[in-house]
């Protein structure tokens, strides 16, 4: 349904991963998961090494959060965030790269054949206790996703490899360089699951990853005697095939019912490919999560390329690997171009979400004046949740929110196709969103004022 | 120093703009417009650069003077559309002075009363169209025969092919229906001695636009198929019935209904939002021309359909919904 197929721009598709060079000094954003903000532990002058844990989970849809690097605490203060606002950050000087000695900085693969310990209860455990989140962008607690609420049952883990956000490379590289990890990941997934059948959604764009991972897949799961069964997934091109519920129908044909549902009611786990390999390294490596593969692109950019980074690093380190910020205007988004955030500030720290670093330069980073929307109903035809976002940004802008949310504004998943493709420029997804957030706001009032 | 621009996701834009599909349709009208540049000649150069020039004009000066905008939308296209529209719906031996009428009609009444671009209810060429009819009923109703290169207010008039059509329904004599051209002659417009309005006199030239406008998604094919689907099924069953009634190709051949079907009824801002309004709107507009044709006072029945339908696109729109993505069908 719907879906647009914006320009790829994949600058950096065969670029092999590099290993980022350590910050001076690393930022830590409290809440860069959804749910409460973690809680800090460490406090101005103690000493952390790598993996050290420097604030616990906020509460139970939270996650902890664990130093990228070694050295000292310098200060507990706000920084600006993605959001563009100041936010609680823990900074720590950097001295040295010292681990804790319990990480497994090996190569070595582990397998869970050899290990007889890793009930799904201890692999949930282990990842909740090593931070892991949602790597996609999303960043919400992957244990809770592993522990589905009782009213559903999950029957298939559906790995998400589609990465259709133009620009954005690093869940290809991750493929290509660790995908025998990832398969252990998802290995360790479907057990914590407690389900059989894996599924790795990628779009046919990336051909050698369909064929790699086919390969090992069938190696590894679809023999003889294997417990499971995983199937790859070619899928056509189509944004916003990465959003949760799009790729759910695509890969299984089953659509997740309007929100309060989650994928999980239709049966189905969905994990980004990053999140399969922090899963690996969490539970077979005891390696929390402190460092992600970022894409670092754009167009005017020397040297775009794909990197090995601790969290923490701010932006302008790895934009400077690259070659340095491009002359004139720009816009810096933290993720993609089309479902990005655009930045305020160079300093803005790498976090557990951040796949992609991404800078749009000059005319490209500026919007056109908006004109009168001719009714074209080219937003009706691209919209993946069958919306009609013409009239829901109307709807928002005339605050009429009782009829808003009867056409289920509530649903948009804020893909942004309506506003790509609007051809009078219209800034749908702006109204779209105010109203969503407001009748959001208006259901949980009346919630609360039920109970 | 260099700005960090700051702005809300999506950072990326199709570049698709209002300019590019409606300089879209200007090319798709192409091979309409020099048909009946080959078929009426003279006339036709006169009448069509009069409408455009007249719709143009009412754009800028209303958006300038009455309006006082800012930003003029003379140049964004809709106006030069409404023009073409406009002389392909007329007979090419039109007075100026009754062009310029209708073009004030259909700019001013039609689209600016309303709001301009975007805004208005019915399709503006439509309304001129139609208020020229009931003003000048005489210089509206007599079609000059094709192949008179030279002529303007002096061409030879004569019946169109719904005409015929028309008494023979009246008079129930089937034996008229024999005077129309083949469809084949329809098809191309080269019937001898055939006459009719400018833009509809060649089908040929029409579905080149339409295939145009699919090809660069200008338009979707739910109105012009639905409207064609349903003309055609319901005019082949009334001629299964009783001969009488002409033969679904000729109705879909005849008149303004390629022309409407494609260029008029798929109007952006008079048209419905969703795929199955779409249908819905096309589906009534291919029943009622052929009514209007066939049991009606005016011989042709597509821009009164159109019209009529355009009225019922808001009620359209607030009822029929997109099927929402887990919606579980009731």
């Amino acid at each position: 349904m719907g879906g647009i197929h914006p320009a790829e721009n994949k600058l950096t598709h065969e670029v092999a991963t590099k290993v980022a060079a350590l910050p001076k000094q690393a930022i830590f954003p409290l809440g860069q998961h959804i749910g409460a903000p973690a809680k800090p532990v460490v406090q101005k002058g103690d000493k952390v090494k790598v993996g050290t844990m420097i604030a616990e989970a906020g509460g139970f849809v939270s996650a902890p959060i664990f130093s990228s690097v070694s050295g000292t605490v310098f200060k507990i203060d706000t920084a600006i965030d993605a959001t563009g606002y100041r936010k609680p950050v823990i900074i720590i000087n950097v001295e040295g790269d010292e681990w804790e000695e319990s990480i497994d900085r090996s190569d070595k693969l582990e397998l869970v054949a050899a290990h007889p310990e890793l009930t799904p209860e201890e692999i949930v455990k282990r990842v909740q206790n090593a931070g892991v989140v949602g790597m996609g962008g999303a960043c919400f607690p992957t244990f809770i996703k592993l522990t589905p609420p009782p009213t559903a049952k999950a029957e298939c883990v559906i790995i998400n490899a589609v990465e259709c956000e133009p620009y954005i490379t690093a869940d290809y590289r991750l493929m290509m360089e660790h995908a025998d990890e990832i398969l252990v990941g998802l290995e360790l997934l479907m057990i914590g699951a407690k389900v059989t059948k894996g599924y790795i959604g990628i779009e046919t764009n990336k051909p050698a990853a369909i064929e790699l991972l086919t390969k090992k897949c069938d190696e590894k799961f679809n023999i003889a005697g294997s417990k499971f069964n995983v199937e790859v997934v070619p899928l056509k091109q189509r944004y916003p095939q990465g959003g949760e519920k799009q790729l759910v129908d695509a890969v299984i044909n089953r659509q997740v019912p309007a929100p309060p549902a989650i994928p999980v009611n239709v049966g189905a786990i969905v994990q980004n490919v990053g999140t399969a390999f922090a899963v690996y390294e969490a539970v077979m490596k005891n390696k929390p999560l402190f460092e992600r593969y970022t894409t670092v692109t754009g167009k005017k950019l020397q040297n775009p390329g794909n990197f090995l980074v601790r969290m923490g690093t701010p932006m302008k380190d790895l934009i400077d690997a690259c070659g340095g910020m491009p002359e004139g205007d720009n816009k810096l988004l933290a993720g993609g171009p089309m479902m990005g955030k655009a930045l305020t500030s160079v300093e803005v720290p790498i976090c557990k979400g951040t796949n992609s670093v991404t800078i749009i330069s000059d005319d490209e980073a500026r919007r056109k004046d908006a004109q009168p929307c001719i009714r074209c109903a080219k937003c009706v035809g691209v919209c993946p949740m069958g919306l009609e976002p013409y009239l829901l940004a109307k709807l928002s802008e005339v605050k009429n929110w009782e009829r808003a949310e009867s056409e289920d504004i509530t649903s948009c998943i804020e893909c942004g196709s309506c506003q790509y493709t609007c051809p009078a420029y219209r800034p749908l997804l702006d109204n779209i969103r105010l109203g969503k957030s407001t009748v959001m706001g208006i259901i949980r009032a009346r919630a609360a004022a039920k109970k | 120093m260099s700005k960090l621009i700051v702005s809300l996701s999506p950072h990326a834009h199709s570049r698709d703009s209002i300019e590019r599909n409606m300089y879209g349709v200007i090319i798709a009208l192409m091979p309409a417009l020099l048909a009946s540049f080959y078929f009426f000649g003279l006339g036709a150069v006169i009448v069509t650069a009069t409408s455009v020039a007249a719709c143009c004009f009412f754009e800028w000066a209303i958006c300038k003077y009455i309006l006082k905008r800012q930003q003029n939308t003379l140049l964004d296209g809709s106006a030069i559309i409404t023009g073409l529209l406009l002389a392909f719906n007329v007979p090419s031996n039109l007075p100026i002075w009754i062009i310029l009428i209708g073009a004030l009609f259909a700019i001013g009444v039609a689209k600016f009363t309303f709001g301009g671009l975007g805004n208005n209810i019915f399709n503006p060429a439509l309304v001129g169209r139609a208020a020229l009819l009931v003003a000048f009923p005489a210089q509206m109703t007599t079609w000059p025969k094709i192949g008179q290169w030279d002529t303007y207010l002096d061409a030879e008039t004569g019946a169109t092919p719904l005409s015929i059509i028309n008494s023979a329904i009246r008079m129930g004599d089937a034996s008229l229906l024999e005077q129309l051209p083949s469809s084949f002659d329809l098809f191309l417009g080269s019937s001898s001695g055939g006459a009719g309005a400018m833009g509809e006199i060649c089908a040929l030239a029409l579905l080149l636009g339409l295939a145009f406008m699919l090809y660069n998604r200008i338009i979707t094919w739910h109105i012009p198929v639905s409207i064609l689907g349903t003309a055609f099924v319901f005019s082949g069953l009334l001629h299964l019935a009783n001969p009488v009634y002409p033969d679904p190709f000729t109705v879909l051949l005849t008149g303004g209904m390629m022309l409407g079907a494609i260029f008029m009824a798929t109007d952006y801002v008079t048209s419905p939002m969703t795929p199955k309004g779409q249908l819905i709107y096309g589906v009534a507009i291919g029943f009622l021309t052929v009514v209007i044709r066939n049991w009606g006072a005016y011989p042709e029945g597509m821009s009164f359909a159109i019209l009529i339908m355009n009225a019922f696109t808001p009620l359209i729109n607030n009822y029929v919904k997109p099927k929402r993505f887990g919606e579980v069908s009731k």
